[in-house]
């Protein structure tokens, strides 16, 4: 008798195909522009943009699947790292949903209120696009203003600041050694700042160890 | 077909691969919705999740449209939107599409002079496949990297539970350091860590009518006012900085 698909195995089957499926379609725009018009790319000023984004890219891409994965689940990574902004907008989704539904992340539950939190995220950004896309004459004067850019750069503190204490308040001894690590390094070589991303997973690292060793001598 | 752009065309591609992507979203929603209301959760529960959501996404999405606005001057706008909609994110897109711009001879700051078309190809092959990584290895490790994890909790589930609390609090950690990066530079370097102190300030307020003056409809708002009302903060805290600093020069 044929075996019945588990909820987890059919979301990593679908996964697989509406990853890989929207991939290929991605290729296919730059492909089309190549036909439609023509158009076909230098291939040494092609090669001199990939070569300049491509290692630093690809290595951050890498960095945010190992780390985003096990947070967001199956379903929630799978739309996550297809409509992207996993870090200003999807993970600080997910993570507002958690405590929202009550629910803890890496449980069954987490799985599906993070997807259900990132696909109507996914869906609201797509949407004022869109109208932005449709209105961009009357909107750019407003949005594009000087007056607004000092907010607008400073979205990731305001972001971050607001969420920072809601998980610290929840974790207080978990936060000290992980924060004061990451302060003294990034103060010390703020040239490090510019590629902070690449540093999730040291922060990570950190984090998980100093609790290993809370744990084991029973202070969490 | 003569290239601009702005072409009809471009447009008719962005809105086919858009519309595969919104399918996606409904499709993975709707799954979703079911397996939570099949473990037990509540309806009510997954409104607020959708409501909170949908709120707390509003204003990143414009500054994501404001990204649009900044590379559509150079590139048009089908290809900003494309790639600003799907995997993409402000701090990849604009550094890519200059990259790739430089790298066929011109910038993404010389609004003045047009693209040519294999300028344009260059620059969507480059910003396309920049971010390839993760649709490439999702699929290949998740299913993996989710039952080591898996396993590794079930051996000691408090352990389990406070490892994924440490895997976020990692997160956060970095990017709070990197609002301290740029202090080295003086007092307009302190501005992202004076908007964030602020943002944590009314985060903290909005808890003390939350918990202590029992506004529980708050919850819902909380982390979108703190984030709105640090970014309106930001502008009198950046002008007041910059009167400062240029009062000392």
């Amino acid at each position: 008798m044929k075996r019945v698909m588990t909820y987890e195995e059919s979301t990593h089957m679908w996964g697989k195909i509406w990853v890989w499926g929207i991939g290929t379609l991605l290729l296919m725009f730059p492909l089309a522009i190549c036909i439609v018009f023509d158009a076909w790319p230098p291939i040494t000023g092609l090669l001199k943009g990939l070569w300049a984004i491509l290692p630093m890219y690809w290595a951050v891409g890498t960095i945010e699947v190992l780390t985003y994965v096990p947070m967001l689940g199956a379903g929630g990574s799978y739309l996550g790292f297809i409509t992207g902004s996993l870090t200003m907008l999807k993970v600080p989704c997910a993570v507002n949903a958690f405590d929202k539904a009550d629910v803890k992340a890496g449980t069954e539950e987490g799985e599906a209120v993070a997807t259900i939190a990132i696909a109507v995220s996914s869906m609201v950004t797509l949407a004022i696009i869109l109208v932005g896309v449709l209105l961009i004459t009357p909107l750019t004067p407003i949005l594009d203003s000087p007056v607004l850019e000092p907010a607008f750069d400073q979205l990731l503190p305001a972001l971050f600041g607001g969420l920072g204490v809601a998980l610290i308040a929840k974790n207080v001894k978990l936060a000290i050694v992980p924060i004061a690590s990451m302060l003294i390094l990034f103060i010390a070589v703020p040239q490090l700042a510019s590629s902070g991303a690449m540093f999730v997973p040291v922060a990570a690292a950190i984090s998980i160890l100093a609790a290993r060793f809370m744990y084991k001598r029973g202070w969490l | 077909m003569e290239f601009s752009v702005n072409s009809p065309v471009l447009f008719v591609f962005v809105a086919v691969i858009l519309l595969f992507v919104v399918a996606q979203c409904v499709f993975f929603l709707l799954r979703a919705w079911k397996r939570a209301l099949a473990l037990g959760l509540d309806k009510r529960k997954l409104w607020r999740v959708v409501r909170s959501s949908a709120i707390f996404t509003i204003v990143p999405a414009i500054s994501i449209f404001i990204g649009v606005i900044a590379l559509s001057k150079k590139l048009g706008l089908p290809l900003p939107w494309l790639r600003l909609s799907v995997i993409g994110a402000i701090t990849y897109e604009t550094p890519a599409a200059e990259a790739a711009a430089k790298g066929v001879g011109t910038s993404i700051g010389d609004t003045a002079t047009l693209l040519t078309a294999p300028q344009y190809s260059a620059i969507a092959w480059v910003m396309t496949l920049g971010i390839m990584a993760g649709v490439i290895l999702t699929p290949l490790i998740c299913k993996k990297l989710l039952t080591g994890v898996d396993k590794f909790k079930k051996r000691d589930t408090k352990w389990g539970e406070i490892l994924m609390s440490a895997l976020f609090m990692g997160m956060i950690s970095a990017f709070l350091g990197m609002i301290f990066g740029d202090v080295h530079e003086g007092l307009s370097g302190w501005i992202p860590v004076f908007v964030m102190l602020c943002s944590a300030a009314i985060m903290l307020v909005l808890a003390v009518f939350i918990k202590l003056l029992k506004q529980k409809w708050l919850e819902d708002y909380a982390l979108p006012i703190s984030m709105v009302g640090a970014m309106a903060l930001a502008i009198p805290i950046t002008n007041a900085v910059n009167a400062v600093v240029g009062g000392l020069v």
